[in-house]
């Protein structure tokens, strides 16, 4: 999934503070997933925004409402009839929702309350960890299952680099050297063999490299 | 003879190489450049210039490396992955040649994290052995990575990096014969005070019969004092200092500790002489470069051999 944690508070305030009428927008996929923004964290950010601005003596008109997907035209629809009512909008779900809103309606300023993170997973409860970059040309195949360069801090296809220690990053030691962790998998899996195919340079076109990209499937498109 | 390298004669000639590095400095400084090279000139075959190490701004490696060669001297054109995507490296790489540089060492390079900008975005559009596979296919093929011609193709004598103290220990001997595969032609490797463990490493190197494949030059690194030793052993990565080297350092008084730095070091290099499969000695005197001619000649490695 992707992941995002809510900005700093003071940063959400200083982007609405111009705003009298303001539609905080949740989503229920991945940002209420790791706990970011989601129908709880809508409830929670509206309250501490209102109390703020208590504080400050201004009264503030916060609309709430999750949608089940802010990244899909058809869910952000849902959206039409507070649309009026508000002189912003503030969303917490990741990049990708908040760029559908400010596609759909050009006329109301959007701003971000979370920031996205990765795409990632659950290590355990209230941890989640970068997985996936999203090449575009998936390698898991070759390494275990487990992604180079997503994992590996210099993004090594034939690692380990000399920094390894006791299978941890030289970076740190809260993080996990990927390489230790792609050959004790090649070994449970009786590949070690594997490890000393060299991997060659990677054609990154099919990733970042080759500008935005876009998936047309021309047997769903209409 | 694959290139024009010095290095590569003396390797070729059956002689034990020696080679020392210079890092550039923090400004705009050739006399800093020169003031450091001059030291080592005769007392080594050819001299490293490092590529921002510890991903600290430096003075360009190559703008380095010129300046060593107009003093007549053979510099090792170091350079890392983080920095530079494919057509940087491949561009310098051209110019580098231009100017008469032939050797030079391929590296993935210390992660900005330690350095002075950790704000950089890392590179790492290739890695170390792709890097060397790239130096190859330029050298043999006459070609670039992109597949186009080169004209006048760059031939560089090859060196990478290897390290027998990082984890997995049980991937190291793999991953120098990854190396080798790529089509290094030396290595030079970690600092060696874990002098067991690095015979350890030799002995799957030339069970493998990689040492025929690949020079190897051992690194040594002098200590200046018992706190510099400690500070190897616990905070840098892949770096292994046995507690009697440290204790060694801590057991003679303050003023003798860099004496008895250079006689580690000088004796770590008599035994690893006798080590079957080691090609020289690389030695990397940090901010320490005139220590290297007395190492050099206490250790039995001067004159370096001339007229090849």
């Amino acid at each position: 999934m992707i992941t995002a944690e809510r900005k700093p508070l003071e940063e959400i305030i200083a982007s609405v503070k111009p705003f009298q009428r303001i539609l905080l927008v949740g989503c229920n996929e991945c940002v209420t997933v790791c706990a970011a923004g989601g129908r709880k964290e809508v409830g929670l950010l509206a309250s501490a925004l209102q109390m703020h601005f208590m504080t400050e003596g201004k009264t503030i008109d916060i609309k709430e409402i999750t949608l089940e997907r802010q990244c899909d035209p058809e869910y952000v629809e849902e959206l039409n009839v507070h649309m009026d009512q508000a002189d912003a909008v503030l969303s917490m779900a990741c990049g990708c929702g908040v760029q559908e809103i400010a596609r759909r309606y050009r006329e109301k300023p959007v701003f971000p309350a979370v920031n996205t993170k990765f795409m990632g997973a659950s290590e355990r409860q209230g941890v989640w960890a970068e997985r996936c970059q999203g090449c575009g040309d998936c390698l898991l195949g070759l390494t275990g299952g487990i992604c180079p360069i997503a994992r590996c801090s210099k993004r090594l296809l034939n690692g380990p680099c000399g920094g390894s220690t006791t299978g941890k990053c030289e970076i740190s030691p809260e993080v996990d050297c990927v390489w230790q962790l792609i050959w004790d998998r090649l070994k449970a899996l009786g590949m070690q063999d594997r490890y000393e195919d060299i991997t060659p340079a990677k054609n990154w076109q099919t990733g970042r490299g080759g500008g935005p990209r876009k998936i047309i499937r021309e047997d769903l498109a209409e | 003879m694959k290139t024009e390298s010095r290095l590569e004669k003396v390797l070729a000639s059956g002689n034990l190489a020696v080679t020392s590095e210079c890092g550039p400095p923090r400004g705009a400084l050739p006399d800093k450049v020169r003031e450091k090279a001059e030291m080592l000139r005769g007392y080594v075959d050819a001299v490293n210039v490092t590529d921002n190490q510890t991903a600290m701004v430096r003075m360009s490696s190559f703008a380095a490396c010129v300046i060593i060669k107009q003093m007549g001297l053979d510099p090792i054109l170091q350079m890392v992955t983080r920095d530079r995507n494919r057509l940087a490296m491949q561009a310098d790489i051209l110019g580098a040649y231009a100017h008469g540089i032939d050797t030079m060492l391929c590296l993935s390079g210390d992660h900005p994290y330690f350095g002075d900008h950790p704000q950089a975005m890392n590179v790492h559009d290739i890695d170390s052995i792709q890097f060397v596979q790239m130096v190859h296919q330029m050298r043999e093929e006459g070609k670039f990575m992109g597949g186009g011609d080169i004209l006048n193709p760059p031939k560089m004598f090859i060196g990478a990096a290897a390290n027998p103290f990082a984890d997995p220990f049980e991937l190291r001997v793999a991953r120098l014969a990854k190396k080798a595969k790529a089509g290094t032609d030396f290595v030079q490797t970690q600092c060696i005070y874990n002098l067991d463990k690095f015979e350890l490493w030799m002995k799957g190197v030339r069970d493998r019969g990689l040492h025929e494949k690949v020079h190897i030059l051992a690194g040594i690194t002098p200590m200046k004092t018992a706190g510099m030793a400690r500070y190897m052993k616990n905070k840098v990565p892949g770096m292994d200092v046995p507690d009697e080297v440290v204790d060694r350092m801590a057991g003679v008084p303050k003023e003798k500790m860099a004496e008895e730095g250079i006689k580690i070091c000088v004796e770590s290099i008599q035994r690893l002489k006798e080590v079957k499969g080691v090609s020289g000695f690389h030695i990397m005197a940090i901010e320490w470069e005139q220590k290297v001619p007395e190492i050099v000649e206490k250790a039995g490695l001067y004159p370096r051999p001339e007229n090849l």
